[in-house]
């Protein structure tokens, strides 16, 4: 038999050799690590002092393909990959239109019903065609893809696809070979023949069909092919677009394509700026509908064909995003002229030098705002945005109201870039119904009294540090329309007093509720109080502060407020069939013309009668004839005066409390130049510049590991198998073993 | 054992036929075919005629259970819930709504990356958490002893949101140590995964030690292990080879079962850590109101889980001799 005291020594004596060994290694390891630079860098160290912008996603694009992309975060990466055939300018403010494919923003001529010109000079307000002739720039060529490679007798190398050749192939990147070509007229209408395509459901496409010549038909067409395939068992099969024309769209020549619209549509200039109006090359389309690539997860909604600055080299939305510089483009320069500040603040640095200046930008899945946040702190992320949780970190609201950075932003070089969001948060009320609904003087007054009753100022104090301003109508500033100053305020709510727009005071709308017949609060015919239903989507604790809120600013004029708290999809059920009351909702612009705004009120958009925009249901006879000469004017004096106009019979009759308009706060290291906030362009990243060698320099600077908390994880672990092992020694080398007691299990 | 495996699998049957009957009902329900669409294609300038396209592109537009316009077995293959529910019983999960990518292949790559969190922190979390436990038994009625259970019940009280948040702050920004969050598709993942797996080990330490040591400090009053002492083994000694071994059944009980259901990885951790995992994946199918995706992979967790029990009853029988199937 061993000696037990012995064992125990032993072992205890080994235990406390292992223990001192791993607090050796988890010392060591890290050391051994630290030799290859910052140990918290998420990136490669061979892309250290690379020319990569590193930037991050939070939610996952689902469709890059030009014709279905319509959210922020998808247009974030087509943007810089299509060639639509205008662009805005990078710095000039209010937005200006210029070609980017096209080598000129198109003007239309436009035709009466015969289809004859009408001479210029003449009324075009009843023109019954419009026809805008694009000419493409010659000389762009698409990046290289799998899908233009030929074999030498010029037929395509990928199609049909080889079995062999698919082999190893997992991802685009694996096709071995790459072509390329010109970019051609018949691109652009092969891309307007797929906004009708029946498997794309593309979001424009019932717009579209209100203007483009035939496109309705056209996608009744298509739909016939589509059943007709699906029939015969086809039903992912090739639908060659070309083979099918489109009646409003021709091509002229190699360089030229017309598109005819019904009636005057000036604002489809601007969606010529979108990746809905680029080319598609035929090839891409054809090479992407074999079913072998197709079981592949291989399609042009996953890995788009573009002639812009970049291309997507990675496509793994899970992790990362990819866009590496597109070898092929070429032909355009930074912008020589902006507005008066940009010169002096640097951004005309670079004018004149070719675009894009990035190489490489990196995306990452970050869907967190707080490791976002301290990534961009430590220097991994090139810019951020500012969320509440660490708004009080980086700014600083001076006494004087004015917002600056904090020291420890100044400190690291960051770089502070404020805007006004063409965006527009409302509170609707539904005018089909009977009590806060309506034409009646009683109701009028009762919303405008409500519209007092709610402070915005004190909402933007509260639940946005600040970062927004109070709406005086729909129109967001830096859309023609906007009126600063007195000029620009809501006279109903508020008052001009000292310089400013003040809010009137609450016994005003108490006045109003009064002469609605709510006296206090009371229904004057009835004598019950008020009660107002708010159809909200609450989904959490900050949700609860804000409908607080809201109940308190009901209560000023003796409203009882009731939220009806439902998901999103009953909260558009409720709307869609007029069943809200008072009901909360947003917009941001496609483009920047006040018609992208004002048609949320125009009575045609009405949601419950014709699906449209229009959440409120509010019908002015007026205004609606205000909007319809409106919409296709062009800007000045004369459509400056009917907007007004038609502002002031919607402040009237207050079918929205106008909200908020929300203020983007950017923030961007010291090695990131040219960074100009433009909440309309989305290309944005080919201006952009950085200093690698800088930021490679900071980084190192910013994070030097800190190494005595492993220490003092060795000592703890030390300190606790010391007595440890003392207890145990003297625990087994006692005499009195038997008499351990156990305690209780707790 | 082999007929008592396949007489539990085909008890599973009927189980993942209700699961399937449940969330079918369920989903459809909370979220008719003429939500997903509008879901699905974006909440402007949506026109009635889009959404019946899209419905009809996906074969929503038949009807939920029976289609009393067809003829035969289509009147039950023509709907939906045989085009869209029970083709998950051949694992035939279909395609994503949201981006209309093969959900198999999506299982199938993020597997990985939620094992490579999950199985370290099962593994050495299972070692760790048994040893100290072992520890806290075997220095039991001491200082030590109470200081471990100290440690353990504050342990338990932390939130695991603040364990990951005050690890990334703590370890990653203000010691610079590791990565904040992030992942990689080759082998120096590892720099991702210390401070997951660190996360993970620490917010199950203070249950699961507590746990293993009140089943542990149960077994030591037991005869055999008197008997043992009596014979004039170490203490360690009897611990390991004959506590910890007849411990193993209610320790195998929590432990096997875990075991499949590592695949479905963690979905607050691989949020806030950039893991691509199946966590990540189901947390995004939710908030993106993917019910293709949610459907499936609640299936799969109860397949998964199914597995789990099946394994565990299996375990019973290695561990403890006098356990048999019947």
């Amino acid at each position: 038999m061993s000696n037990p005291s012995a064992v125990g020594e032993g072992t205890s004596a080994g235990d406390a050799h292992r223990m001192s060994r791993l607090s050796y290694w988890i010392v060591v390891l890290p050391l051994l690590a630290s030799c290859s630079g910052a140990w918290n860098d998420p990136y490669p160290a061979a892309d250290r002092q690379s020319n990569t912008l590193y930037s991050a996603f939070l939610e996952k694009p689902k469709h890059l393909d030009p014709v279905q992309s319509y959210s922020s975060n998808e247009i974030a990466f087509t943007a810089q990959i299509y060639t639509p055939p205008l662009q805005y300018h990078y710095l000039k403010r209010p937005f200006v239109l210029i070609p980017h494919a096209a080598v000129e923003v198109p003007t239309p001529t436009f035709l009466d019903a015969q289809g004859r010109e009408l001479k210029s000079g003449s009324d075009t307000s009843q023109a019954a065609f419009s026809v805008y002739e694009i000419r493409i720039r010659p000389g762009i060529r698409y990046q290289p893809h799998a899908a233009f490679a030929t074999r030498a007798d010029g037929t395509s190398r990928y199609f049909p696809v080889d079995p062999q050749d698919l082999a190893p192939v997992h991802e685009l990147r694996d096709f071995r070979e790459t072509g390329t070509r010109e970019l051609r007229a018949d691109d652009f209408v092969y891309q307007i023949k797929r906004l009708a395509h029946p498997r794309l459901h593309s979001p424009i496409f019932g717009l579209m069909t209100e203007y483009i010549v035939g496109l309705k038909e056209y996608g009744e067409h298509l739909r016939a092919v589509n059943d007709a395939l699906i029939k015969q068992g086809r039903k992912d099969a090739w639908i060659d677009l070309r083979e099918h024309p489109l009646e409003g769209v021709e091509v002229v020549d190699d360089y030229t394509y017309r598109v005819k619209l019904k009636g005057k549509y000036p604002q489809f200039v601007y969606w010529l700026a979108m990746p809905f109006f680029a080319p598609v090359p035929f090839e891409a389309d054809r090479f992407y509908a074999q079913p072998e690539i197709i079981e592949r997860n291989i399609t042009l909604d996953w890995y788009p064909v573009g002639a812009g600055p970049y291309m997507l080299t990675i496509n793994n939305p899970n992790r990362q995003m990819v866009l590496e510089r597109n070898p092929n483009y070429t032909g355009e320069t930074y912008p020589s002229e902006g507005e008066p500040d940009d010169e002096a603040n640097g951004l005309l640095a670079d004018a004149g030098k070719p675009l894009p200046f990035i190489d490489r930008v990196v995306f990452s899945l970050e869907k967190e705002t707080i490791p976002y946040w301290n990534k961009f702190l430590q220097g991994y992320y090139d810019a951020s945005g500012i969320s509440s949780d660490s708004f009080d970190q980086a700014i600083r609201v001076a006494s004087g109201g004015e917002v600056m950075l904090t020291d420890e932003m100044r400190a690291k070089g960051i770089q502070l870039k404020t805007a006004v969001a063409p965006s527009t948060y409302y509170m609707g009320f539904n005018m089909l119904d009977p009590v806060v609904g309506g034409d009646s003087e009683q109701a009028r007054k009762l919303r405008r009294a409500i519209s007092i009753a709610v402070d915005y100022e004190e909402y933007i104090s509260i639940f946005a540090n600040g970062r927004g301003i109070a709406a005086q109508s729909p129109l967001a500033p830096g859309i023609f329309g906007f009126r600063e100053g007195e000029a620009g305020i809501n006279r109903y709510v508020y008052d001009w007093v000292d310089g400013e727009a003040r809010r009137k005071p609450v016994e005003a709308a108490r006045k109003l509720m009064d002469e609605a017949g709510y006296p206090n609060g009371m229904d004057r015919r009835t004598g019950a109080p008020l009660v107002l239903n708010l159809d909200a989507t609450a989904r959490g604790p900050d949700d609860k502060a804000r409908l607080d809120w809201l109940r308190k600013q009901f209560a000023k004029i003796n409203v009882n407020l009731v939220v009806r708290a439902t998901d999103y999809n009953r909260f558009q059920e409720k709307v869609r069939k007029g069943n809200a009351q008072i009901f909360q909702w947003g917009w941001n612009a496609d483009y920047p013309d006040p018609e992208n705004f004002l048609f949320l009120l125009h009575g045609a958009q009405g949601k419950v009668k014709f699906q449209g925009e229009n959440a409120s249901n509010w019908v002015n006879a007026e205004f609606d004839r205000l909007f319809e000469r409106m919409k296709n004017m062009e800007n000045g004096p004369e459509r400056q005066a009917i907007i007004d106009q038609m502002l002031d019979i919607a402040r009237r009759d207050a079918p929205w409390l106008w909200g908020l308009h929300p203020k983007e706060y950017g923030l961007a290291h010291a090695w990131v130049k040219n960074r100009k906030p433009n909440q309309i362009a989305n290309n944005l990243l080919k201006y952009q510049r950085i200093d690698a060698v800088q930021r490679a320099a900071l980084r190192e600077q910013w994070n030097r590991p800190v190494l005595w908390p492993l220490g003092l994880l060795a000592l703890v672990v030390v300190v606790f198998t010391v007595p440890a092992v003392l207890v145990y020694r003297r625990r087994e080398s006692g005499t009195a073993r038997a008499v351990v007691p156990v305690p209780a299990a707790r | 054992m082999l007929r008592y495996v396949i007489r539990r699998v085909l008890y599973a049957i009927p189980i993942l036929i209700g699961v399937n009957l449940l969330t079918f009902a369920l989903f459809f329900v909370v979220n008719t075919p003429d939500d997903m669409a509008r879901m699905q294609l974006g909440v402007k300038r949506v026109t009635p005629e889009a959404i019946e396209n899209w419905k009809r592109d996906r074969g929503y537009d038949k009807p939920l259970v029976l289609n009393s316009a067809a003829t035969g077995f289509a009147k039950v293959t023509d709907t939906i819930f045989w085009n869209h529910s029970a083709r998950l019983f051949v694992l035939d999960f279909g395609k994503a709504e949201s981006d209309g990518r093969d959900i198999r292949h999506q299982i199938a790559t993020r597997m990985g990356p939620s094992l490579a969190i999950a199985l370290p922190v099962f593994l050495v979390g299972m070692a760790t958490y048994i040893t100290f436990a072992l520890l806290m038994a075997l220095l039991r009625a001491t200082y030590l002893d109470f200081s471990g259970v100290v440690l353990c019940v504050a342990a338990m009280s932390i939130s695991s949101m603040f364990y990951i948040i005050g690890g990334q702050y703590l370890v990653s920004k203000l010691w610079n140590l590791v990565p904040i969050s992030g992942f990689a598709g080759d082998l120096s993942a590892w720099r991702f995964m210390i401070l997951p797996v660190a996360v993970g080990l620490l917010g199950g330490f203070g249950e699961s030690s507590r746990w293993y040591r009140t089943i542990f400090l149960e077994e030591i009053n037991r005869d055999y292990v008197r008997t043992a002492r009596a014979k004039g083994l170490p203490e360690g000694r009897v611990l390991i080879h004959h506590v910890l071994r007849n411990a193993l059944i209610p320790i195998l009980t929590g432990a096997v079962v875990a075991i499949p259901t590592l695949f479905l990885g963690s979905l607050v951790t691989e949020s806030f850590f950039g893991i691509p995992g199946l966590g990540s994946y189901t947390i995004d199918a939710i908030s993106s109101q993917d019910f293709t995706v949610v459907r499936s992979m609640v299936f799969l967790g109860s397949i998964l889980y199914i597995v789990g029990l099946i394994l565990t009853d299996i375990s019973y029988t290695i561990v403890d001799p006098r356990i048999r199937f019947e």
